[in-house]
């Protein structure tokens, strides 16, 4: 399957209460993503590492999944160093690099690999069934979290059928190609992909009124704050409200 | 097209994330509590499309379907697009939830554009030739503003990213074309096969006529 949550494990982090997670993720995401100032955001990427160090998240799988989030930060380094105006830090032909822009990329960088450390750990180790209920106890209407259940049940009945497809294709000998025959194919390819699954799904839903369905899904997990919740939430919001402060004397 | 945490000044983060409420706000008010199954495929058609590859020269690009999902929902790709987009987050890292709210709007808002530009072309009694030019203009034109609004979004943060902007929208040039033909071609297969799907009629079919169940 193309789609798992990491539930590795019975780690601290991994047994606390998903809103703590979800509220400190997001504050600490928000926090991070304004702030400018080094200490601010190589404390924060620190910080970063000793979650994922309690959470006991295995380095390789981290590294894998940082590996999509560098994407575009990797584009950047080829870009931001030269357009950014200032003193001169080496130069490539006609090409000036600049201190100002070399700095500015790599706060980026750090940045963006703070956050989303701390959103592996925190929340994509949680499974998406808990994070949909924590969502809708955190006040996020109705509408939407029961659009992101159905949603996330049909992704897998998607690639299933994509997978199916493909196989069938490729049993007849389809070979992708850059020519007409192989975009009709793939056009006709999701075409058939939305039929299936309407289908399959009008199924599902069917079944689930016959079920007795009436707008509501219940969670078989209980969320209960214990004290380690509340540990962690206090600790984590003393940790981040230090962040704000420290960039906010920083600047002035 | 999913712009990374960090990157963006707070700025373009608040109003991306505003103007995605506002939108979500309006897709929701015209999302009936029976839809949402239904809805919920074409997010999860939006997900999966971008595990689509299409083959160009020794490349190949990914299909994005803002274009067919706006001709279908209108308003409602907001929601949908967002739940699509959260959902890649969670499980892929691709953006965050800071960029939540602009990427949402970098997709969604050129979807309900296209809506309401091409979407009277692509009704059941269309003529065919207008059909196909209409799903093609509305898939080309979805991710033509998509690339456009990624663009801008990086030029607002500052002026630096221009070159890089410039780049990002030159590379959805071959994908614009692409879309739009995959979207033309896939639009008239659904014409054929299935056009509940295409008329948006496809909602009280969901909760009251009994199916036949095969399968």
């Amino acid at each position: 399957m193309i789609v798992k949550e990491f539930a590795a494990g019975d780690s601290l982090i991994q047994r606390l209460d998903p809103r703590v997670k979800i509220v400190v993720a997001t504050l600490f995401s928000v926090v991070v993503a304004v702030s400018t100032q080094w200490v601010v955001l190589v404390l924060a990427l620190a910080l970063g590492f000793c979650i994922v160090q309690v959470a006991g998240v295995p380095m390789k799988e981290l590294i894998r999944r940082l590996v999509p989030v560098n994407g575009l930060i990797t584009f950047l380094w080829f870009f931001l160093p030269f357009t950014f105006e200032g003193e001169s830090l080496f130069s490539i032909g006609p090409l000036v690099a600049t201190r100002e822009g070399v700095y500015y990329v790599a706060r980026i960088s750090i940045k963006s690999n703070a956050i989303m450390v701390v959103l592996i750990t925190l929340i994509a180790s949680t499974s998406i069934f808990t994070l949909g209920h924590a969502m809708y106890e955190l006040g996020i209407p109705k509408k939407i979290t029961h659009l992101f259940f159905f949603t996330y049940r049909y992704i897998h009945v998607m690639h299933h059928e994509y997978l199916r497809l493909v196989n069938a294709m490729k049993i007849r000998g389809f070979r992708p190609r850059t020519n007409m025959h192989t975009y009709k194919a793939l056009a006709y390819l999701v075409g058939m992909l939305f039929v299936k699954s309407y289908e399959r799904a009008e199924r599902v839903y069917n079944a689930m009124l016959c079920r007795g369905f009436r707008g509501r899904l219940y969670s078989l997990s209980q969320f209960s704050m214990k004290t380690i919740d509340i540990i962690f939430l206090i600790l984590m919001l003393a940790v981040i409200l230090g962040l704000v402060v420290l960039e906010w004397t920083r600047i002035a | 097209m999913h712009i990374s945490e960090g990157v963006l000044s707070p700025g373009v983060l608040i109003a991306g994330a505003g103007l995605t409420a506002a939108g979500v706000a309006v897709g929701l008010r015209r999302l009936e509590n029976e839809e949402i199954p239904s809805v919920g495929i074409l997010s999860a058609a939006f997900f999966v499309a971008s595990l689509v590859h299409v083959p160009v020269g020794p490349s190949s690009v990914h299909l994005i379907l803002n274009g067919l999902l706006g001709l279908i929902l209108g308003w409602k790709a907001f929601p949908a697009i967002l739940v699509g987009l959260a959902l890649q987050a969670l499980l892929f890292q691709f953006g965050g939830i800071t960029t939540l709210g602009v990427n949402t709007l970098n997709m969604a808002l050129p979807a309900v554009v296209c809506h309401y530009l091409f979407s009277w072309g692509v009704g059941i009694g269309a003529r065919r030739l207008v059909f196909i030019l209409s799903a093609f203009a509305g898939g080309c034109c979805a991710v033509f503003l998509s690339s456009m609004l990624v663009g801008f979004s990086l030029y607002l943060t500052g002026e630096a990213f221009l070159p890089v902007a410039k780049v990002v929208v030159a590379a959805h040039l071959p994908v614009m074309v692409i879309e739009g033909g995959l979207t033309a071609v896939c639009a008239l297969f659904l014409r054929q096969v299935k056009p509940e799907l295409l008329e948006g009629a496809y909602v009280p079919k969901l909760s009251s006529q009994p199916q036949n169940g095969s399968g």
